[in-house]
């Protein structure tokens, strides 16, 4: 996997990489205070150039220079584990009580809250669902989803300053014990808004899916690749303002398509609620238990 | 955006590992499909470990090329910016990613004069 630059003498070292494509190169380092260089090949013949990032070293204080007995140990360890931990043992939770979870995701303003709204509304009576509600106006948002017949867990994620710019795993953990998952076909988390990091953590969903503004224009995809790349499918919200808008479709779905060709895309209006049933559908198609 | 979460997991990772020994420095491999910007690490590492038995200790960050790997053809090319997640020999959508996405403390630099540290 290459996931680790090691070299043929044990030493893992950190460096800046420059890809010149050269197959032998040296470098310079200190072990233990005593600078030696070594020309080796690498094994899948790709070379790198070394470059210390000095300003980077001095910012964070270059420590090389001690001569105390120095010693390096290599950990290993991936710092997304216990996430990774938590959210392994959240679906294990969800798939005991037969519940299906989908992990919304979406800028600030796309309508997440007013698809969920009409979401909620659709499926009364139908799918039993519960909502996690982690946007950073939760206060709001949350009185919007009342009277839907869901069951609604609140993360108020704008404590401390500026809020959360996540849900992780942990946190979906605690929004857990307000949901009673025996009695749920379907649980939908609704995510902060922001394009970056809800996308790094797993919280024990079974999909991810995007609501997606026309307002936002068409080149999102390529500048938020990891999160459009994440999802199974993403709702294009707003398109009742499509008239007023010189939103491309065709360019938007061609850069969808080049970083994620396997995405279902549900063209909608939250609002009007125009475009909907699709999207209903395919929510209601991935519980486990049949829609009556 | 959420490097000061990341530097409190790495601290503890580090802590954990180091036990009662001195650490001079530490060192991280980011994938570059992290979405961590390195300044921002760094500026939050420092303000993380201050006044905690971590200050002083180094990180050390390798940026990891994100590298994809076709499922179909098997070819494996690294990722610019402008191309996409097809296949760039064979055009297939099934890809993954061999590298691109970790976020691993692979070693610590530690020394025994753990008594050096908070001295007046």
């Amino acid at each position: 996997m290459g996931r680790f630059h090691r070299h043929d003498d044990g030493t893992v070292h950190s460096h800046d990489h420059d890809h010149d494509h050269e197959d032998v190169h040296s470098h310079d380092h200190d072990h233990d205070g005593q600078a030696h260089s070594h020309p080796h090949d690498h094994a899948d013949g790709e070379g790198h150039d070394h470059a210390h990032d000095e300003a980077l070293a001095e910012l964070i204080g270059d420590h090389s220079g001690y001569q105390t007995g120095r010693e390096r140990i290599e950990v290993l360890e991936d710092i997304y584990a216990e996430n990774d931990r938590l959210a392994e043992r959240n679906r294990r939770a969800f798939d005991a009580a037969g519940v299906h979870v989908v992990n919304l995701m979406s800028s600030p303003g796309s309508g997440k809250t007013t698809l969920l709204q009409r979401t909620l509304a659709q499926l009364q009576g139908k799918v039993r669902v519960g909502v996690i509600e982690g946007d950073i106006e939760t206060p709001l948002d949350a009185e919007r989803l009342g009277g839907l017949g869901a069951q609604i867990s609140l993360l108020n994620t704008g404590n401390g300053f500026g809020g959360e710019c996540h849900l992780d795993a942990p946190m979906i953990a605690r929004a857990l014990r307000d949901l009673d998952l025996d009695t749920l076909d379907l649980v939908l988390i609704e995510n902060v808004g922001n394009l970056v990091c809800p996308a790094e953590f797993e919280v024990g969903e079974h999909a991810k899916a995007m609501v997606y503004a026309i307002t936002e224009g068409e080149d999102k995809p390529l500048k938020y690749p990891v999160m459009f790349r994440s999802v199974e499918a993403v709702c294009i919200n707003k398109m009742d303002l499509a008239p007023y808008l010189d939103f491309d479709m065709d360019l938007f779905r061609k850069n969808l398509t080049a970083v994620n060709p396997l995405a279902r895309v549900f063209e909608l209006s939250a609002r009007t609620g125009e475009g909907v049933e699709a999207w209903i559908e395919w929510l209601s198609s991935r519980t486990a238990k049949p829609v009556g | 955006m959420h490097e000061v979460s990341l530097c409190r997991s790495l601290a503890a990772a580090v802590t954990r590992a180091a036990g009662t020994r001195r650490v001079e420095a530490i060192h991280v491999n980011v994938g570059q499909l992290r979405q961590v910007v390195p300044e921002a690490m760094a500026h939050a590492w420092t303000f993380v470990v201050r006044d905690t038995e971590l200050d002083g200790a180094a990180l050390n960050l390798t940026s990891l090329p994100a590298v994809l790997a076709c499922d179909e053809c098997g070819a494996s090319a690294e990722l610019g910016p402008e191309l996409g997640f097809a296949c760039h020999t064979c055009g297939s959508a099934q890809t993954h990613l061999s590298s691109g996405e970790e976020f691993t403390l692979t070693a610590i630099d530690v020394s025994d004069d753990g008594d050096r540290r908070g001295e007046p």
